[in-house]
């Protein structure tokens, strides 16, 4: 395919996934060929009713998400509306409980699902995941009262939430955080500030660990803050390389006053809330680079094929089909880490936190290695705004650095390995 | 309009992005191990009964589909089974639907077709056929997906239909061979229309 420029035409974020009607009557000339690639089929091995789930996520990754996630990138838009479409469909709180408004599926159906959007947008597939991360969090260690006041809006998405966790003196060293909430008769008060808060100041809702106690761990209890109370305020936005359809933040709290019923579980219980909270986000962070990275290998396919040099296409060329073979087959290897995983977190099982920690940094890294090698296979138009593979390359960077970078995941499988 | 009921015909063929090889032995196409969907007419067709029901056009829509344990057929683009079972039933019929309107005892009927758009008035019962512009089908909701495994799915054999325990009729088609188009030959540049002209001229096309 051709522009008017000699130039291979822009592939779709999502070759061959436009939504029937719209591929049905493009002129022949223009179809994009679906690619076959059995091999790294995500559906494979899933149960009718996963693949169902699948099918929805894609379609509405292909339809609602592809064709604007390089607008959302380069404007950096937060797809309020898309992303509340998404809500309708059942994916605001994909893993709670059902009776506060969530879908009630496993952590292996969130996989699939995240996965499955992630291919449309990256960067919002990765905000649902965190919003889902808080909004389970609030389900699981909040009391009725809370669960009812604060999940059946965020299921629906009609409020959004961020988790608050690192602050500019702690980040992989999360326990020595600082912002202190002092009890006063009824209420805390906090001061203090988190940082690199995805979705501050465009959100509602605050998922915020602090020091109600000594230092440490048992000393951070978890509160949930609502945008507009006195005191909570926000920095400026800041300018990322990639994720730019999130707004990142600082999050910052002056004497800001909170009720003590906005207290999830007990004082000293917030340190393990937020880090079973994590196990999940780690899964879904994973998932969000399979989603990338499974694209990234289709748009490399479709440009071997497409691409002439030397008088033939790209992909008869030996060494580029290695290569594609070998990121086919680290995707496969990544996908089974993240979905064995999964699994272990949904059945409770004792080795699921280190499981988590072993998919995150495995399929993060991989897949940012499929997706940078995908982009090099584009040649100089990978390097071009125009062509998808950069912005899938740019949006899974990051997750080799949040969630607990992958140095904390090699300590906390290390730590398994030595001290049991 | 209460008491409308809505049959919609649906089948699992190959899906529509795949691309489609003739098996070996050319007695038809390769379908072991080759993705299948829902075939994205039936989708839109089931889309239509479920608004008609939704906004009280319709009383009850229910969804048919026939065949083996995996109700599979090739889908051949012929176009003709909505014709064929209106011709069999003795109904009016409208394809190429884009718009359909129950009026009472009968439906209104907005075809596609190659001079625009051709309305009908059909008197009820009738068969219709969808056309790609009839609508765009919803996304199903990840409770409704769960909720669909338990709606109660009725198996019925062919026999019971056919009175008598009686098998069905064999085929009256057989398919003698399939194969692929030949591949694409390369093409010939002219300079201008008379020349053109002159070399379709020259190999009968004129």
């Amino acid at each position: 395919r051709r522009s008017a420029h000699g130039r291979p035409a822009p592939a779709m974020a999502w070759p061959g996934a436009l939504r029937v009607p719209a591929r049905l009557l493009l002129p022949a000339g223009r179809r994009l060929r679906r690619g076959i690639a059995s091999c790294i089929d995500p559906s494979t091995g899933l149960t009718e009713e996963q693949k169902e789930f699948q099918k929805v996520a894609l379609d509405f990754a292909a339809k609602e998400m592809a064709p604007h996630m390089a607008e959302w990138d380069e404007k950096e838009i937060f797809p309020v509306e898309t992303m509340r479409k998404a809500a309708q469909l059942g994916f605001g709180g994909i893993y709670v409980k059902p009776d506060v408004g969530g879908s009630g599926l496993s952590r292996l159906d969130t996989s699939i699902i995240f996965e499955a959007l992630s291919t449309g947008c990256t960067s919002t597939t990765a905000y649902m995941s965190i919003h889902n991360m808080c909004v389970w969090m609030i389900d699981t260690f909040g009391n009725e009262e809370q669960r009812r006041r604060f999940c059946p809006s965020l299921c629906s998405m009609e409020k959004f939430a961020s988790y608050c966790l690192t602050e500019p003196g702690s980040g992989s060293d999360a326990a020595s955080l600082l912002t202190s909430a002092q009890r006063k008769g009824d209420t805390y008060v906090l001061n203090g500030s988190k940082a690199f808060i995805s979705g501050g100041g465009d959100t509602d809702v605050y998922v915020v660990m602090c020091r109600t106690g000594g230092p440490g761990p048992k000393g951070i209890s978890c509160l949930v803050l609502e945008k507009g109370t006195p005191g909570l305020s926000f920095g400026k936005k800041e300018k990322k390389v990639g994720w730019n359809s999130q707004p990142t933040r600082a999050v910052i709290f002056e004497d800001c006053v909170v009720p003590v019923g906005n207290r999830l579980g007990a004082e000293g219980q917030g340190f393990s809330i937020a880090m079973k909270g994590l196990n999940g986000g780690r899964i879904n962070i994973a998932s969000c680079s399979l989603g990338a990275a499974h694209a990234s290998v289709l748009l490399a396919q479709e440009h071997l094929t497409v691409r002439k040099q030397f008088g033939e296409p790209l992909a008869n060329n030996q060494y580029l089909q290695f290569r594609l073979a070998e990121m086919a087959t680290r995707l496969v290897a990544a996908r089974l880490m993240v979905r064995n995983a999964a699994r272990a977190l949904q059945e409770g099982r004792e080795d699921a936190a280190v499981l988590c920690s072993m998919a995150k940094l495995f399929a993060t890294d991989e897949c940012f290695a499929i997706c940078n090698q995908a982009l090099q296979m584009h040649g100089g138009y990978g390097y071009l705004k125009d062509y998808a593979v950069q912005q899938f390359v740019r949006d899974i960077r990051v997750h080799q650095i949040l969630e607990g970078t992958n140095e904390v995941m090699r300590m906390i499988v290390a730590r398994n390995l030595l001290q049991g | 309009m209460a008491g409308l009921r809505v049959l919609v015909g649906v089948k699992r063929v190959i899906d529509y992005a795949v691309k489609v090889r003739v098996a070996a032995g050319g007695g038809g196409v390769q379908t072991q191990g080759v993705k299948h969907s829902l075939n994205p007419f039936c989708e839109i067709a089931l889309e239509e009964g479920v608004r008609l029901r939704e906004r009280g056009a319709a009383a009850e829509v229910v969804a048919v589909s026939v065949g083996t344990r995996v109700c599979q057929a090739i889908d051949d683009d012929c176009n003709q089974t909505g014709q064929l079972l209106a011709a069999m039933l003795d109904w009016p019929q409208g394809t190429f639907a884009s718009r359909v309107e129950p009026e009472g005892e009968w439906v209104r009927v907005q075809r596609e077709v190659d001079g625009g758009l051709e309305t009908l008035r059909l008197r009820l019962p009738a068969v219709l056929t969808a056309d790609l512009r009839l609508n765009e089908p919803r996304y199903a909701t990840l409770p409704n997906i769960m909720k669909a495994k338990k709606k109660p799915l009725e198996v019925v054999a062919a026999s019971e239909f056919l009175g008598g325990g009686s098998p069905p009729a064999p085929p009256r088609l057989r398919v003698l061979k399939l194969e692929e188009p030949p591949p694409r030959g390369g093409g010939q540049r002219v300079d201008d229309v008379p020349a053109l002209l002159e070399r379709l001229r020259a190999s009968g096309c004129i």
